[in-house]
């Protein structure tokens, strides 16, 4: 149908991962005792991150392929 | 529960991208089988996380989180007893004369196969039955927004309502299965730190065990024999053939909620491939429901500390308990997604059905097709705003996992019945169809009427509505083949591509082995049976 949806999900999981990236880099260490002392924030963050990046790669080839 | 900026506007972003998507996909939809069908154009990948994601709704989500809770690893039959055979069979079986028939529906196979009046009751009683579902994911939805903005119970049901209405109003059915697409992938990372932590608090699987209130809870099968021995009340024949054939085969095999995400699919092999997709993440979906279901009753036994009480409380309380700030708008989005996924699924389904087999058919037919484009983005209004009617319905019940089975019990289970024979017999008449599911519906009606003025007697409401669906199907088997044997079979000329026997057997010889229904289907099978021993 002409839209990828590996675009929107490749940018909101970036989006998503940057943002818990940073904000568990500068919030309060208390609140790290919820998840058992493990900084999930920066954790997960880059997991998602990771994702959203491979999957907006995938995108990216998808539409240049197509376009050539 | 609290929350800061970082969550609000994790949320908020989610919600950007959902309309995002919707208005995106507005200029596409330029006729009704854009609309309804996606034009059959989606890839089996896509096709496959959205049957998935359909079907995640609140109950599926937040309801086995609290079966965990209080039924223990019992809960995995819904699963690996439930969904497996049923997800494999109509991928290997059923697609082919689903798709094959190019009929738009399932109620439009049925009036293919049998007649129209056949198409007309499922098609009411499926409606009907959309409609009651959809109200539980609104509701649920409701209730999160009510806690985390403070809105009135009201205010939210409407704000919940209206994002999934301007989705699906501009995108019809590929809006809903993009979103379902994108709704997946945030409930797997927002669900799965859930499961790390919580292993991780109790201290493994072992520690896991040790903790449970019942050394029962940490088995899917061991007490399966006798009805008194397990905390649902149901022993192995209920189980079995209640809910691994009868309610899931009814559910997975003949509710278009699911099936019209494989009709969506580019082609045959990718139609086929649709419910094997799903059927992957779905077998390793009890890591994010029943194990924090089975982690909050470990560390709360008496149901005081975080559950407030309510089994149903099992998964927001763990993510209030676990996830700090930041993750915890992950998780909360998550949650959101799973219920716009279940409340979408239902909408689209309703729509179609509605435009398809009862105004065209029966109200306003041979109009140009612009007008049932437009009728669908009506349908779209009309059952959201139904749906809000039924999620105060909803607010009435206590327990949301019985009232769904219940359903499922008066409207999928004959129906699996009707499929059944229609399919594979070819002698099945036009008349029986309509007669057994009618027959098949009354029984469930009969049944469930006894129960309620304890004529009959059950040890648990569900397991009641296992006995129904198994009740609703048999009557519709004996009536249809009663029906039968006193009517006239319909011309075998007329049934090729809609009976098994009739059809040529679609060999897939020109693909890759991994991409053969077949062999994925024995996989996933194996696969499966390995869980279960090991959960044994």
């Amino acid at each position: 149908m002409g839209l990828d949806i590996r675009l929107p999900i490749g940018i909101i999981f970036s989006i998503y991962g940057g943002i818990l990236i940073i904000y568990g880099a500068v919030a309060d260490p208390a609140i790290f005792v919820n998840s058992l002392g493990v900084n999930i924030d920066i954790w997960w963050g880059a997991a998602m991150l990771l994702f959203g990046l491979f999957m907006g790669i995938l995108a990216f080839r998808a539409s240049h392929r197509g376009a050539s | 529960m609290h929350l800061h900026f970082v969550d609000y506007a994790i949320i908020a972003i989610y919600f950007i991208f959902v309309l995002g998507i919707g208005f995106a996909l507005r200029g596409r939809m330029k006729t009704s089988d854009d609309f309804f069908l996606s034009g059959r154009s989606i890839p089996g990948w896509i096709t496959g996380l959205a049957f998935m994601s359909a079907n995640l709704g609140a109950l599926e989500v937040m309801g086995h989180a609290a079966n965990a809770a209080k039924y223990g690893m019992f809960v995995n039959h819904f699963y690996w007893l439930a969904a497996m055979p049923a997800m494999c069979f109509v991928g290997v079986f059923m697609m082919p004369f689903y798709y094959g028939s190019k009929a738009r529906s399932v109620p439009e196979y049925l009036r293919k196969r049998y007649d129209e009046k056949t198409r007309t009751l499922n098609a009411l009683s499926f409606a009907l039955m959309t409609l009651l579902v959809s109200g539980i994911d609104l509701y649920a939805m409701a209730i999160l927004f009510q806690r985390l903005l403070n809105w009135p119970f009201g205010a939210s049901v409407v704000a919940s309502a209206a994002v999934v209405a301007v989705y699906i109003y501009l995108g019809g059915l590929t809006s809903s299965i993009y979103n379902e697409v994108l709704q997946f992938f945030l409930i797997v990372f927002g669900f799965l730190p859930l499961a790390i932590l919580g292993l991780k608090a109790v201290g493994g699987f072992a520690g896991l065990k040790a903790k449970l209130p019942n050394a029962g809870y940490a088995h899917t099968w061991a007490n399966i024999w006798h009805a008194s021995q397990n905390p649902m009340g149901i022993n192995w024949f209920g189980t079995i053939f209640g809910l691994g054939f009868v309610l899931s085969f009814g559910y997975w095999c003949t509710d278009f909620l699911v099936v019209q995400r494989g009709l969506a699919a580019k082609d045959m092999p990718a139609a086929q491939r649709t419910p094997l997709v799903a059927a992957v993440p779905k077998m390793f979906f009890p890591l994010m429901v029943v194990l924090p279901g089975l982690v909050a009753i470990a560390l709360d036994p008496s149901l005081t500390k975080y559950l407030n009480g309510r089994y149903d409380n099992a998964l927001p309380a763990m993510l209030g308990r676990f996830y700090p700030s930041g993750l915890l708008g992950i998780g909360l989005t998550a949650l959101l997604a799973s219920f716009m996924s279940g409340m979408a699924g239902n909408v689209t389904a309703f729509n179609t059905v509605w435009t398809f087999d009862i105004y065209q058919t029966h109200v306003n037919p041979g109009k140009p097709d612009r007008h049932y484009l437009n009728m669908g983005r009506f349908a779209t209004v009309f059952a959201v705003a139904v749906g809000i009617g039924t999620a105060f319905i909803v607010l009435k019940f206590n327990n949301l996992m019985d009232y769904l089975q219940l359903l499922f019990a008066f409207f999928n289970a004959p129906l699996f019945g009707t499929f059944l024979l229609g399919m594979f017999w070819k002698r099945t008449s036009a008349h029986s169809g309509f007669w057994g599911l009618l027959s098949g519906i009354l029984a469930a009606a009969t049944h469930y009427t006894l129960y309620r003025f304890h004529v009959i007697f059950y040890p648990t409401d569900m397991a009641a509505n296992f006995y129904q669906a198994i009740w609703a199907f048999s009557v519709c088997v004996v009536v249809t083949v009663v029906v039968t044997l006193f009517t006239e079979p319909r011309k075998e000329e007329e049934l090729v591509g809609l009976v098994y026997s009739l059809t040529p057997k679609l060999r897939n010889r020109d693909l890759p082995w991994y991409e053969r229904p077949g062999i994925l289907a024995i996989g996933i099978l194996a696969l499966c049976t390995v869980l279960n021993i090991i959960f044994w």
